[in-house]
């Protein structure tokens, strides 16, 4: 095992020794080890990774949730010192030894040589502060400076990251800006004293897709503008790959692999590189010839959708939400509407993908579907009747059938109950009063969503992301429903996960002959799965059809823009997308 | 925030009428002739019931209700044996025992319970939110276990055992604090400070255990947001992550608790004042519930309860001028 590491890290680390009178790289890490205290002993979360960072040059560190990449990028700024951790090995970023600097120094190096833009921009800012002050204080830190040019420094580079109307908005606090302004905030923040070393930390993770390329173009032009380097970490090889020069792929803890992204992403040499690349869903090609797993959910959907012709399960006719909101002191505040006429069939055996960015309403419209939510105005047919309008005492026996699948399958468990019996809720709440035949009907269940039947007394603590949304699908089928609505199913979880649980939706499809209703803002793992797509937008579909039709030949302008912007897995192809959003945002 | 206000206001005047109401009831209900009670054991049943007639006690129970809220809104006069006795709004009525009338018995010993529960406030939070703060950042050393064992051992013994040794200790024996007296701060502010001083501590030692358990857990929780590690990443010392990042999120559940402490502490200083002899709002709601002296207890009730549902407003208010992010509708 520990060749693998040594592989990866040779290529780059001899030319520095070879050649001592070339000047230091802006970043040398060597053989880094990070061990994070757990009860009595260690974890050993960084065994052994090395990489060099040249000034101007781009790195992504690729890896699914655990593989240690986010600690290497902390390590680059010695967070990790005062934490119980031990470092082993040797981090130098511009000329500053992260594990040994301490004081100024260290200080120095943190904001003001290299600097980190965080991920989960509403947390990352202090809740208490306007931006522009935060920004001013990172400032006062590294420069000497006065109050007053620290806050112009502030708008400055506020404005420089594309906020509008920087001067005024820099008095606003994070909760009154969007998930893409905070992100920009927080990339202000790192550009506020020139440092020479960005490190981004999954910047992209919360955002829409339209958004996050628009932030990986903004970090594209600064490291061309600055001559900064950057380390960009993220599990979306999507990212990676029109915004960085050489890859480092982490499994575990080590490098897997290390190379220019060309090299990695095109023709990886190692077999976890490819595993990871082919669960990737790709928005271009559905049923791809290496995604083998993914081709089989589409082998298996191609036959209803061919016959097409399943019995009309739900049909939605205009169908409309509005909330109300909270007034000011004398004007009574409009309705919000988050589903504006809407109007769409579901037939059994069939899988409609629905997608749209945040706040596009498709939560709201999946919790009508299945009546979690009662519409405002349309008419809501569920085979034929009317359930729109429906009391809950109505309701009740059409509940059965309709069910729900839930995005955080950490949430939707009860934390204090094993996962048999939240599957057996739905038994019991049908009136199943027999245990015997619970258990045995709960145990059918477990093994069918490819758990372990003995399993019933464990839980949900005890189980990984996917397990668990395997328990939430198992509770869903529990009641032996016609239609599932699910709603961002896999967004929780990586890649190769997100493929697995994908591929079983698929086969209970098959198996049960069950109509699926999949929303997600990812446009590639509603294009794996569905027959047809319908595009929301502000409430309203703006495109629906085929899925290959609405993908290959979309119609509607916000649909090609949506798909301009997807992530794709060729750095050429990424390169040349960059240039034609830039082209055309000029233009 | 004037839509809240108004609110709340509405809110208030709900909770204090239905308390009234309450406390009223309570009365019919319990045994016991308060006429017989303020005419004394020697009267005779002619002489009781003229004394019911003086109180009006013999209205029907609405009417003695509705005569009570007139009162408070716009004044009453009763008869006092020959003449008439006028008490002006917010009247709460006249006292079977002692003739007086309520308000003023009220407005008298307010200062005394006042000055008792804020002072004893500013040291619980200085004894409470510092070892708070102290222990969630500096774990393990001595003076942080020191004090949070004091805390702890204030807060698991009763008002009237800390208050005796004290008193035993401080002021008998060592005499470093004079015995405790009520003298009020408009006449000698150095006088009523030392006279003062003794329940403050007490009570400051019961409660601050309480405020240092939840500074220590929500100053650790604070430290422990992502908005902390940021600006730890960008060089911000240490000592300026607790003053400006850490500390104004960590203490507003400690304002939330303050105003409703203090709030609470109007009625239930009981103890305390009995103990140290101080002629405020508790020692007279004991003695007039003995009494069955309905329109004391009832005028106390109102009070205190107003002061009561007053600190929770005033904790919500800061709590949204602390936390911009809170609208108060």
């Amino acid at each position: 095992m520990s060749a693998e590491p040594l592989k990866a890290v040779s290529p780059k680390v001899e030319p520095v020794k070879a050649e001592p009178v070339k000047a230091e790289p802006l970043v040398d890490v060597r053989d880094l080890v990070v061990d994070f205290p757990v009860g009595d002993g260690h974890v050993r979360a960084v065994d052994g990774v090395g990489f060099t960072l040249e000034a101007g040059q781009a790195l992504g560190i690729v890896g699914e949730s655990g593989s240690g990449k986010s600690t290497v990028a902390y390590g680059l700024l010695g967070l990790h010192r005062g934490t119980g951790a031990r470092i082993g090995g040797s981090v130098r970023v511009a000329g500053v030894d992260a594990v040994t600097a301490e004081g100024t120094e260290l200080r120095r190096l943190r904001g003001g040589l290299a600097a980190m833009v965080f991920q989960d921009p509403l947390s990352a800012l202090d809740p208490y502060y306007a931006v522009g002050d935060q920004i001013a204080e990172v400032v006062r830190v590294h420069r000497a400076v006065s109050r007053r040019a620290a806050r112009e420094r502030a708008v400055e580079v506020l404005d420089r990251v594309g906020i509008p109307d920087a001067a005024r908005r820099s008095r606003s606090r994070p909760h009154e800006f969007s998930g893409g302004m905070r992100q920009r905030v927080l990339i202000a923040m790192a550009l506020a004293c020139e440092p020479r070393l960005l490190v981004a930390d999954e910047p992209t993770t919360a955002l829409d897709v339209t958004v996050q390329a628009q932030i990986l173009d903004l970090l594209h032009e600064l490291r061309a503008e600055t001559g900064a380097g950057l380390v960009l970490v993220t599990h979306d090889l999507g990212v990676v790959a029109g915004s960085v020069d050489r890859v480092l792929v982490m499994k575990d803890g080590r490098a897997v692999e290390h190379g220019p992204v060309t090299q990695v992403l095109g023709a990886p040499r190692e077999p976890y590189t490819r595993a990871l690349l082919s669960a990737v869903p790709r928005v271009d090609a559905p049923g791809a010839p290496d995604v083998r797993d993914v081709q089989d959910v589409q082998d298996v959907q191609g036959a209803p959708a061919a016959s097409s012709g399943g019995e009309v399960l739900l049909e939605a006719t205009d169908l409309r939400r509005e909330f109300a909101t909270r007034g000011g002191l004398t004007r009574r505040a409009a309705p919000v509407t988050a589903v504006d006429g809407v109007s769409l069939t579901v037939r059994a055996g069939e899988t409609l993908g629905i997608v749209g960015e945040s706040g596009s309403g498709k939560t709201t419209l999946g919790r009508m579907l299945v009546r979690l939510l009662e519409p405002t105005g349309g008419r809501l047919h569920y085979r034929g009747r009317d359930i729109g309008a429906l009391g809950e005492k109505e309701l009740r026996p059409l509940r059965r059938e309709l069910q729900m699948v839930f995005q955080d399958p950490v949430s939707s468990l009860n934390p204090r109950r094993s996962i048999g019996e939240s599957v057996a809720d739905p038994l019991r709440i049908a009136g199943e009063g027999d245990e015997r035949r619970i258990r045995a009907r709960v145990g059918e269940l477990l093994e069918r969503v490819g758990l372990d039947p003995d399993w019933y007394h464990r839980y949900p603590h005890e189980f990984s992301g996917g397990q668990r949304q395997r328990v939430g699908i198992a509770r869903a089928l529990a009641p032996q429903p016609r239609l599932i609505v699910c709603d961002e199913p896999v967004s929780a979880l990586d890649v190769t996960t997100q493929a697995q649980v994908v591929e079983l939706l698929g086969e209970l499809q098959r198996d049960l002959g069950l109509a699926l209703v999949f929303i997600a803002h990812d446009l590639a793992v509603v294009r794996q799965v569905s027959d047809r797509v319908a595009v929301m937008r502000a409430g309203r579909i703006v495109e629906q059809g085929d899925a290959d039709t609405v993908y290959d030949a979309p119609r509607h302008a916000y649909t090609k823009g949506l798909l301009a912007a997807v992530p794709v897995l060729d750095p050429a192809e990424a390169t040349a997308r960059r240039h034609a959003r830039l082209a055309s945002a000029t233009a | 925030m004037t839509r809240f206000l108004v609110r709340k206001a509405v809110g208030m005047l709900g909770v204090l009428l239905a308390l009234s109401l309450i406390v009223y009831a309570v009365f019919y209900i319990a045994p016991g002739d308060p006429a017989q009670l303020a005419c004394g054991e020697k009267c005779s049943p002619a002489q009781v019931a003229q004394v019911r007639e003086r109180l009006g006690l013999d209205a029907p129970v609405y009417l003695q209700y509705a005569h009570f809220l007139q009162g408070i809104v716009a004044g009453r006069d009763f008869s006092a044996g020959t003449g008439l006795l006028h008490c002006p709004a917010p009247c709460l009525g006249v006292s079977y025992r002692s003739g007086e009338q309520v308000t003023d018995m009220i407005t008298a010993r307010l200062p005394v319970t006042a000055s008792l529960a804020l002072g004893a406030m500013v040291l619980w939070l200085i004894l409470g939110v510092g070892t708070g703060l102290l222990s969630a950042l500096r774990r393990g050393r001595l003076s942080e276990r020191l004090l949070t064992g004091l805390t702890l051992a204030g807060s698991s013994v009763p008002v009237f055992v800390i208050g005796l040794v004290l008193l035993i200790v401080l002021c008998a024996q060592f005499q470093w604090l004079p015995f405790p007296t009520y003298v009020p701060l408009t006449e000698d502010p150095q006088q009523w400070f030392w006279g003062l001083l003794l329940p403050w501590i007490s009570l400051a030692l019961i409660e601050s255990a309480k405020y240092a358990r939840l500074t220590r857990s929500s100053m650790l929780e604070t430290l422990a947001d992502d908005h902390i590690r940021t600006f730890r990443a960008y060089g911000v010392s240490e000592r300026r992550l607790v003053t400006r990042h850490a500390l104004r999120g960590a203490l507003t559940p400690v304002i939330a608790l303050t105003a409703i402490d203090l709030g609470t502490m109007f009625g239930s200083a009981v103890l305390t004042e009995s103990l140290f002899g101080l002629p405020g709002l508790g020692k007279l709601l004991v003695t007039s519930v003995g009494l069955i002296d309905l329109p004391t207890v009832v005028g106390l009730t109102l009070v205190t309860g107003f002061c009561v549902v007053l600190a929770n407003v005033i904790a919500d208010v800061l709590y949204a001028v602390a936390d911009r992010r809170v609208v108060l509708t």
